[in-house]
C-alpha cells in the first residue's frame, strides 16, 4: 500500500490532508475530534493578539451556493478570527498537540502589522509545541478593513516585512497564505520568498456575496437586512486556486517552494490533482464543514489506491508531475488537429451537443430526421462544447488526427513536428522557426 | 377486513373505511417542492425533444420542468396550459410510459425517465392552488358555439373558444361536467374531486355556460343547434357497450365496466358500494384494468381480467398490466367467456381458450364469478346527417365534419387514441378551426 506520509517543511503528518485555519479547527473538542477521524494535520484557526478577542456577528455567518439536491457548490463566510481568548487557545494547542505528536500542528496568526505585535505573540506560540505557524494574510472581510488579513496580503512589501519579523521571532517554519483577492498571485509569493517565509499556502476565500433576496433586498447571509462580501470557498474555487498554484510553481522566482495547496479540495482526486501542480500537501474546509470529519476516510482510500494503481509509492513521486505540462497559450502545439467523434452505441440523442454548437460554436454537428447526430468534419474545430454538454461520459471523444492526413476544415496537411504561436506566419512578432 | 369479506355475492363493506381510505389515496403521490427540484434536474433541455414530439397536445416539455428547476413553477404551469388547459388532469391520467416519458432519452438510456407527469401534475397543482386563472378572455366576437359533450375534448374546446371571445354553450347528458374525467377514470388517479375543481378552474376563462341533464336526442338535436348557434363542436364520447351476446347476461352481476366506474367516482362512502367476492371483467384496455384495480380495492376475493388476444396486443400499457398485477388481479390472454351460470345472481363464468386468431381451441375454464364486468369497447350510435368512418364521426385533421358548421372531437371522432390528452388536443385543434372560420372575413 502506498505511504501517504507528508514531510512538508520537516512537519512530518501521516497523510497529505489538513484541516485549514477555518471554523472546524478553532477549538481543543474540534481538533480532538478530527485528529480521531484520520486528518494528518490542522491549521488551527487564526490567533489575534492579546486582549479583548474579536466579536462576530450574533446573526448568519455563511451562504452557499447550491447545485440540485442542495450539493454545497461555493461557501461563503463572514466569520472573523478566533473569538476566543489567546491564553484559552495556546493551551488547548499545547495539549492537543502533546496528545497527538504524529500529527502536524500549525498555528495561524493575525496580528496587526506592526513589529511588536508580532515580537509578542510568537513566542507565546513557540511555547505551545507546534510544529509552525502560517500568517492569515488573505482573510478578505471583516480584519481587512482593519488593515489585517487581505489588507496586507495585497500588499508585497507588507507581506516580506512580517515574514521577516516572523523568520527573526520564531524558530520553526513559517508559511505565508495567500489571498487570491489580487491581481497577479505571484508578486506576493515572491515576496513571501524575499522574506524568508519556508513555504506560501493558497489560496484564502475570495470577495463573493452569494446571493441577493430578492424580497429584503439584502445580500445574504443576512443580519438585519444587511449583508456584506464574504470569502468563498468550496468546489466552485477549486480551478482558480489550482491555476493559481500552478503560476507559483511555474514561476522562475518561486518555483521549487513548498506549497501547500487549498481551495475546494473535496475528494483524494482534488488532493492529488494539486500535488501534481507542486503541492506537498493539502488543506480541506468546505468538504469537513459539509460532510464532517470522516470525509478524510475517503480521501486517504482514494488516494492511496490510485497511487497503488500508478505504481507511487510516495506523495514525491508524483508532485509536480504536472508542471512540465502547464505552459503559457503561445507554447501549444498549433500542429495538433483533433475532431470530435461521437459514439453512436453510447449516444442517447439529446441532442444538446447539436444545440451547442448549432446555436453557440462552429455548426459541425448534423441532425438527421431520425435523431442521428455526426459530426461534420470539414467544421469541427475541436472545441471540445460538445464533449463537455454531452451527459454521456465518454460518448463523445476528441480523436487527434494522424500526421500526413488533410484536415477537411482547412485543407492542410496535419504535420508531425509541432508548432506554435510564437513561431507561427500570422504573429506579428514571430520568430524564425530553427 | 369485515365479515362480508368472504362471504359470496355482491355486497357492500367488503372493507372497512381506514382501508378503503388507504387502497382509493393517490396512486402517485404528489411531489413535494424539493422532490421536483430534484426530479427537474434529471431533464437534460433535449434540443427538439423527444417527448415533445410524443406528446398529444405538444406541451415544450423541457421548457416548463426548467421553469420547476428554477423555482417558477407557474410559469411552468402556463407553459403547460397553453398547450393542454387539462394539463393537471393530464399529469394524473396520461399513460405517460406510453407518451412522452416512453420517448424520453433518460428512459431509453437508463430505463429510468424524467418524471414528466409528475413534474407536470406539480407546476398544474401549484397554479390552480393559487387560484390564478393564466388567461383572460379576447372580446366578445358576437360568435356563439353550441359544445356537446362536456368532457375533455368538449372542455378543451370551449375553453379554446372562449379565450377567443366567442360565447359557448356547453351541454352535456350527465348531471355534472368532466365527462369520462368525472365518471370514467381509476378513482385512485384522480382523487380529491380534482375533476370538479379542474372544471371550475377552467370555466373562469369565461364566456361558458354549461348545461347539464341534456344531450342529442335527449332534448337536443343537431339540426336545432345548427340553427340556434354559429357553430357546434361534438364531444359525445362513446355510448353504448357491446353485450357478450350470451344468454344469462341479464342476470344481477352483470354489468358495464364503464357503469361499475361512473358508479364508483360518484360514491362519497365507499363502505356502501357493492362489490363482488369473486370479479371477471371481460376486455383489455384501460376501462378493464381501472374496473379490476377497483374491484380488489373494494374488497372483492379474486379479480381476473380476460382478454381475447395476447399479452402483446393487449391495449392497456405494460405498466398498467404491472399496476393490475401488483394488486393481486390475475390477468388471463386468449380467453374469451363462452357461458355464464348462474340463477337471478350469476355465480359463475366459462372462459374459452381461442388460438391467436380467436378460434376456440375446444379447451375451457371454470371461474367462480359474482360480478362480471363488461368493458370491450364502445360503440358510437348513429349520428343524424354525418359521415362515420368506423364507427366514429369522420373528421379531417381540424376535427371538421361532413357538415360544415359542424366540428367533432375526442372518442367520438375519428383518428388518434382514445385517450384525455388526445381529446383535449382534437378539442382545442377544432377550436382554433372553428375560430379562423367564424373570423374569416367575407369574401
Amino acid at each position: 500500500m502506498a505511504d501517504l506520509t507528508t514531510d512538508f517543511l520537516g512537519i512530518k503528518s501521516p497523510n497529505p490532508f489538513w484541516l485549514a485555519s477555518a471554523p472546524p479547527t478553532d477549538k481543543e473538542y474540534n481538533v480532538r475530534r478530527a485528529f480521531e477521524a484520520g486528518w494528518g494535520g490542522v491549521v488551527w484557526k487564526t490567533l489575534g493578539s492579546e486582549g479583548p478577542p474579536v466579536v462576530n456577528v450574533n446573526g448568519p455567518r455563511y451562504g452557499v451556493i447550491h447545485g440540485a439536491d442542495r450539493r454545497v457548490l461555493g461557501l461563503n463566510n463572514i466569520e472573523l478570527i478566533t473569538d476566543r481568548d489567546l491564553q484559552t487557545n495556546l493551551d488547548e494547542i499545547t495539549r492537543v498537540k502533546k496528545d497527538w505528536p504524529d500529527r502536524a500542528m500549525i498555528v495561524s496568526i493575525m496580528v496587526p502589522c506592526e513589529e511588536q505585535a508580532w515580537k509578542d505573540i510568537l513566542p507565546k506560540v513557540e511555547a505551545t509545541g507546534a510544529d509552525g505557524i502560517e500568517l492569515n494574510f488573505g482573510c478578505p472581510h471583516g480584519m481587512s478593513e482593519r488593515g489585517m488579513g487581505a489588507a496586507v496580503g495585497q500588499v508585497p512589501e507588507y507581506i516580506e516585512m512580517v515574514t521577516r519579523w516572523c523568520k527573526q521571532y520564531y524558530s520553526k517554519p513559517v508559511i505565508v497564505k495567500l489571498t487570491p483577492n489580487i491581481t497577479d498571485v505571484r508578486k506576493p509569493a515572491e515576496a513571501a520568498r524575499r522574506g524568508g517565509a519556508d513555504a506560501v499556502s493558497l489560496i484564502n476565500t475570495i470577495n463573493s456575496i452569494v446571493s441577493v433576496d430578492l424580497d429584503t433586498m439584502s445580500p445574504h447571509p443576512s443580519i438585519d437586512g444587511k449583508g456584506t462580501h464574504g470569502g468563498y470557498c468550496g468546489p466552485a474555487v477549486k480551478p482558480i486556486a489550482l491555476s493559481m498554484v500552478s503560476e507559483i510553481a511555474r514561476a522562475p522566482a518561486t518555483h521549487g517552494m513548498p506549497i501547500s495547496g487549498i481551495g475546494g479540495i473535496t475528494t483524494w482526486r482534488d488532493a492529488a490533482e494539486y500535488i501534481t501542480m507542486g503541492c506537498g500537501n493539502v488543506q480541506v474546509c468546505t468538504a469537513a464543514m459539509t460532510y464532517g470529519f470522516k470525509v478524510v476516510q475517503e480521501m486517504i482510500s482514494g488516494l492511496s489506491r490510485w497511487m497503488d494503481e500508478k505504481g507511487h509509492t510516495s506523495i514525491d513521486d508524483f508532485r509536480g508531475a504536472a508542471i512540465p505540462n502547464t505552459t503559457d497559450w503561445q507554447y501549444l502545439n498549433l500542429n495538433y488537429v483533433a475532431k470530435a467523434k461521437i459514439d453512436q452505441d453510447a449516444c442517447i440523442s439529446c441532442g444538446r451537443c447539436y444545440a451547442a454548437c448549432e446555436d453557440t460554436s462552429h455548426q459541425a454537428i448534423a441532425m438527421s430526421a431520425d435523431r442521428t447526430f455526426s459530426v461534420i468534419d470539414d467544421e469541427c474545430v475541436a472545441c471540445n462544447l460538445c464533449v463537455e454538454v454531452c451527459p454521456v461520459e465518454n460518448c463523445i471523444t476528441m480523436v487527434p488526427m494522424q500526421a500526413g492526413t488533410v484536415d477537411p476544415r482547412t485543407g492542410r496537411e496535419v504535420q508531425a513536428k509541432p508548432a506554435d504561436w510564437t513561431t507561427h506566419p500570422n504573429n506579428p512578432g514571430a520568430v524564425a522557426a530553427e | 377486513m369485515t365479515e362480508a369479506l368472504r362471504l359470496d355475492g355482491i355486497r357492500a363493506g367488503r372493507l372497512g373505511p381506514e382501508d378503503l381510505a388507504k387502497n382509493f389515496a393517490d396512486l402517485h403521490p404528489a411531489l413535494t417542492s424539493h422532490e421536483a427540484t430534484i426530479a427537474a434536474d434529471r431533464c437534460y433541455f433535449c434540443h427538439d425533444a423527444p417527448c415533445v414530439t410524443a406528446c398529444p397536445t405538444d406541451i415544450d416539455i423541457p421548457l416548463f420542468i426548467r421553469q420547476i428547476a428554477t423555482g417558477t413553477e407557474e410559469a411552468a404551469a402556463k407553459t403547460i396550459f397553453d398547450q393542454n388547459i387539462l394539463g393537471g388532469m393530464c399529469a394524473r391520467v396520461c399513460p405517460t410510459e406510453t407518451l412522452c416519458e416512453q420517448v424520453c432519452v433518460r428512459e431509453v438510456a437508463e430505463g429510468k425517465p424524467v418524471e414528466i407527469g409528475r413534474l407536470q401534475r406539480f407546476a398544474t397543482d401549484a397554479m390552480m392552488a393559487d387560484g390564478e386563472h393564466p388567461f383572460t378572455r379576447a372580446p366578445d366576437t358576437g360568435k356563439s358555439v353550441a359544445v356537446v359533450g362536456a368532457g375533455p375534448a368538449g372542455l378543451a374546446a370551449a375553453h379554446r373558444l372562449a379565450l377567443h371571445g366567442h360565447s359557448v354553450t356547453m351541454f352535456d347528458a350527465r348531471p355534472k361536467a368532466g365527462g369520462l374525467n368525472e365518471y370514467g377514470i381509476a378513482a385512485y388517479k384522480t382523487p380529491h374531486d380534482y375533476a370538479q375543481a379542474e372544471v371550475d378552474w377552467l370555466l373562469k376563462i369565461g364566456g361558458i355556460t354549461v348545461e347539464t341533464g341534456k344531450a342529442l336526442g335527449d332534448g337536443l338535436t343537431l339540426s336545432a343547434l345548427r340553427s340556434d348557434f354559429d357553430a357546434v363542436f361534438l364531444g359525445i364520447g362513446l355510448g353504448g357497450v357491446g353485450a357478450l351476446g350470451l344468454d344469462g347476461e341479464d342476470m344481477t352481476g352483470t354489468e358495464n365496466a364503464v357503469d361499475f366506474i361512473a358508479t364508483l367516482r360518484q360514491t362519497d362512502d365507499l363502505t356502501t358500494l357493492p362489490v363482488g367476492r369473486h370479479v371477471v371483467v371481460i376486455g383489455g384496455g384501460m376501462t378493464a384494468v381501472d374496473a379490476a384495480v377497483q374491484s380488489k380495492l373494494l374488497g372483492a376475493e379474486t379479480v381476473t381480467i380476460a382478454y381475447r388476444r395476447n399479452q402483446a396486443k393487449m391495449p392497456a400499457s405494460r405498466y398498467e398490466q404491472d399496476l393490475a398485477a401488483t394488486h393481486g388481479v390475475r390477468l388471463m390472454f386468449g380467453v374469451v367467456p363462452v357461458a355464464l351460470r348462474g340463477d337471478a345472481q350469476l355465480r359463475e363464468v366459462e372462459l374459452g381458450y381461442v388460438d391467436t386468431d380467436t378460434k376456440p381451441t375446444g379447451e375451457t375454464l371454470i371461474l367462480r364469478a359474482d360480478q362480471l364486468l363488461r368493458a370491450i369497447g364502445q360503440k358510437l350510435e348513429t349520428m343524424e346527417g354525418l359521415t362515420l368512418d368506423g364507427g366514429k364521426i369522420a373528421v379531417d385533421a381540424s376535427g371538421k365534419t361532413s357538415l360544415a358548421d359542424v366540428w367533432a372531437g375526442g372518442d367520438c371522432a375519428s383518428g388518434g387514441e382514445d385517450l384525455t390528452v388526445t381529446a383535449v388536443a382534437e378539442g382545442r385543434d377544432a377550436a382554433m378551426d372553428i375560430h379562423a372560420s367564424l373570423t374569416q372575413s367575407a369574401p
